[in-house]
């Protein structure tokens, strides 16, 4: 076999340290991820969290996250987006800047080599547009059965800047719920993939970084109380989180949550709820009254919350509890989700 | 027993038709419904139509809810009218 | 989206309820017989806007409630059998049997999959001919004819490794059951729309006719049911017990033809046992002889030692008497403290349409 040829498979030999998985660093992660301290290929990174006068630029964050998500490619994004989007959405909703992430990847061994680069690639090209470097990475891989193709975790570290201080304790009756746009994108863009759902239909991801978003917001009221992004469980049960850390109570008006057509036709088809999707691209802001307008404007400005809406408000009634005001104006509990939703007939 | 949603019949292919709603399309079976045709809309259970819409009847159902607001806009104009005779009489 | 958004509005909601107040004489009380009319009434609020003029009663049309333990323990085995693929719609996959459910028998190995309709069962025997695929085939008359059709196309195709285990149900038996009970007083029942788009609207005609009360079909969404609820006050004004067609763009009087005569063909009723209302005659589905070769039960031996012992917090269980709507959820004792969506001890609480679920997640007690 010619000196240049790789396998398209992973194999177990790319896992254990020898040529082939020098090989494979070299020729995927360091082609698409490059940067200094990464191409270095030193055992541990040196990182700055320093600004021009060797002061530390904020309160160092730091955060971890795995992605195991079926299926690996699904529309609008890929696992390897989302490894970026998940850690520096992490950080972001601290009020972090993201600075550095780590990649480290568990492969199945028969993975496609192909498969391979296209994340990385994808997880290259995210991580450049949210203004992060990967400046650690690991790879082992595993027999056959063992994983799911691929599985990434991510672990990213950030800074705080000063006047930020950002915690869902924080949130206070009369302050205003907001929300960066339309909710039940993703979930459902990844339930039609999946076995035994068939739709030909626009649903895509809304997989994003939000660190951008973040800062134009937090230009035009760094005193923003509380970001939290609605991923698993969707829009309720963060705000079920919220209020129970707050102990305040939190009231969400139905109809002023946006909901794109199609997410809403696919809810209505499989008996699901929007507001229990996950997304992956979307931040819920609880601010002070007097901001509400002002940070509302700012996010709609900005690509990512074109579609940002007011949604509710923090009250002093039933602490710890989500009340919803239905389409019909009548309230109602709206409580956390207990396990995943799934398709009924009933 | 109770999950079925209303959607638009788009293209008939066989015993199979594409239906659509909000931008979402599906392809579901008319074993069912074989009167459906294409521009109804029928209710799907579970992948199978099995009942077509009857759209007249959707009219007039909706036509009552409208005559309910006639009927209570005509009772509020009545209310008020009774109500400025009474101070006006006063 | 048509035909749904035009039966939300907020002002005609308002009105229907108006209208219901001032047509009503005394207060009065409706079963809803269907899970998805517990689901929707709470989910809309409804029934606070009904307070004062009527008390909803949840019946016992949660097909995955009333499905007896003795069968859920059954498919919790047939799922652990080699070779065996259980499919099934998302509803029964967390409900807990005697000891188990689906849910954990996949966790440990069973090859259970969730299925949107009968018609992927189908694809999953073609695409995998070495496995057995078993439909769990639950529903009342609304899913009965699709998995009617599921077997018959199965039997064009040719296809030797496609099942159905059935522990399909009918809707008048039970209904009858709980009258006849008389635990209950029930002065109306709300009718299921969607099992009426198959059997007709003329099939609840005995409830006027043998029990001297009304009945509306109702749809499901919120102005489909307050329409309902407003007939059936109008129809106790007049002293005249009628079935009321309150959903009229979907349901006519003798129904689906074609869906029934499906149904005919590829089974028979018989006796069969429901929890909370003991063995009922003539009210379950049966493959008839013709098509034992796509029956579950004939074609694939199940464990003797499926059925297990009850825990102590299972035999206090009292999701029967839920289902008979002499309980209402928060009047059990195991509700809220030893038994919630976490850790559910009966169907009642796990399924999407059981009251307790229902009660649960849309805060019956604190709103």
């Amino acid at each position: 076999m010619p000196q240049d040829a790789m396998s398209d498979v992973i194999l177990m030999a790319h896992g254990s340290g020898g040529k082939l998985s020098h090989d494979l660093v070299e020729r995927v992660f360091i082609k698409h991820l490059s940067n200094p301290i990464l191409n270095s290929l030193e055992d541990a990174a040196a990182i700055d969290l320093t600004d021009g006068n060797g002061q530390l630029r904020g309160q160092p964050v730091f955060t971890t996250d795995s992605f195991v998500i079926q299926p690996i490619f699904f529309p609008g994004g890929d696992i390897g987006k989302l490894s970026v989007c998940g850690t520096v959405n992490d950080l972001s909703m601290q009020g972090a800047i993201p600075l550095y992430l780590s990649s480290g990847f568990i492969l199945e061994e028969g993975l496609p080599l192909r498969d391979l680069e296209t994340i990385v690639a994808s997880l290259a090209v995210t991580a450049r547009g949210a203004g992060v470097q990967v400046v650690a990475g690991d790879t082992k891989v595993v027999e056959h059965g063992s994983a799911d193709q691929v599985f990434i975790n991510t672990a990213g570290i950030g800074v705080v800047p000063p006047g930020v201080h950002i915690a869902a304790k924080r949130a206070r009756p009369g302050d205003v719920v907001l929300v960066s746009g339309a909710v039940g994108d993703h979930g459902l863009a990844i339930m039609t993939q999946r076995e035994g759902l068939r739709f030909e239909s626009p649903l895509q991801s809304d997989c994003a970084p939000l660190n951008d978003l973040v800062r134009a917001m937090l230009d035009v009221c760094p005193d923003i109380h509380v970001l939290r992004d609605p991923t698993r469980g969707g829009l309720a049960t963060t705000l079920n989180e919220i209020a129970e850390a707050a102990q305040t109570g939190i009231a969400i008006r139905e109809m002023a949550v946006p909901v794109h057509e199609p997410v809403r036709a696919a809810s209505e088809i499989l008996g699901l709820d929007p507001l229990y999707v996950a997304n992956e691209g979307k931040l819920i802001a609880i601010v002070p009254p007097a901001k509400a307008g002002i940070v509302l404007a700012a996010m709609r400005a900005h690509p990512l919350g074109r579609e940002a809406a007011h949604v509710g408000g923090v009250v002093s009634d039933h602490p710890g509890r989500v009340v919803l005001e239905t389409v019909l104006g009548t309230r109602r509990l709206l409580d956390m989700l207990v396990a995943e939703q799934l398709p009924r007939i009933c | 027993m109770c999950l079925a949603v209303p959607l638009a019949v788009k293209r008939i292919h066989g015993a199979l038709a594409d239906v659509e709603i909000g931008g979402v399309m599906r392809q579901v079976s008319l074993v069912l419904t074989p009167e459906a045709r294409e521009g109804d809309y029928v209710l799907v259970h579970t992948g199978f139509a099995i009942s077509v819409l009857n759209e007249s009847e959707a009219q007039e159902t909706l036509a009552l809810f409208a005559e309910l607001a006639e009927a209570e806009r005509q009772l509020d104009e009545e209310e008020a009218l009774r109500l400025s005779d009474t101070e006006a009489g006063a | 989206m048509r035909y749904t958004d035009e039966y939300r509005d907020p002002q005609a909601a308002r009105r229907l309820i108006d209208e219901i107040g001032r047509t009503t004489l005394a207060p009065f009380s409706i079963m809803e017989f269907c899970g998805g009319h517990t689901h929707a009434i709470m989910r809309y609020g409804i029934r606070q806007m009904l307070e004062g003029h009527v008390h909803m009663l949840s019946g016992p049309g949660c097909p995955v409630c009333v499905t007896a333990d003795v069968d859920i323990d059954r498919v919790i085995a047939l799922a652990t059998v080699p070779g065996v693929m259980v499919a099934t719609f998302g509803d029964m996959i967390r409900v807990p049997g005697t000891r188990s459910s689906l849910q954990q028998a996949r966790a440990t190995g069973a090859d259970v999959r969730i299925v949107y309709s009968a018609l992927d069962a189908l694809e999953l025997a073609q695409q995998n001919p070495d496995a057995s695929v078993v439909m769990l085939g639950i529903g009342f008359e609304t899913t009965v004819p699709t998995v009617a059709a599921s077997v018959i196309q199965a039997q064009e195709m040719g296809l030797t490794n496609y099942f159905v285990y059935s522990m399909h149900k009918l809707t008048e038996p039970a209904t009858r059951g709980i009258l006849d009970a008389g635990e209950v007083h029930l002065d109306a029942v709300l009718g299921p729309g969607h099992v009426s788009a198959i059997t007709g609207w003329g099939m609840w005609e005995f409830l006027p006719r043998d029990y001297g009360i009304p009945c509306a079909i109702s749809g499901f969404e919120p102005l489909d049911i307050l329409q309902a609820v407003l007939d059936i006050a109008r129809a106790l004004r007049d002293g005249e017990p009628r079935v009321s067609n309150s959903y009229r763009r979907g349901v006519t009087a003798e129904g689906n033809a074609v869906a029934q005569s499906l149904v005919a063909r590829v089974f028979s009723v018989d006796a069969a046992e429901w929890r909370g209302l003991g063995e009922i005659p003539d009210s379950g589905l049966w493959l008839r002889p013709e098509y034992q070769a796509f029956d579950a039960r004939a074609a694939i031996e199940i464990p003797e030692d499926a059925i297990a012992e009850p825990s102590p917090e299972r035999r206090a269980c009292r999701c029967g008497e839920v289902l008979r709507g002499v309980m209402t959820p928060p009047e059990c004792p195991l509700y809220d403290k030893l038994c919630t969506p976490a850790t559910p001890i009966g169907p009642c609480m796990v399924s999407a349409e059981g009251s307790c679920a229902a009660y649960y997640r849309y805060g019956g007690s604190i709103i």
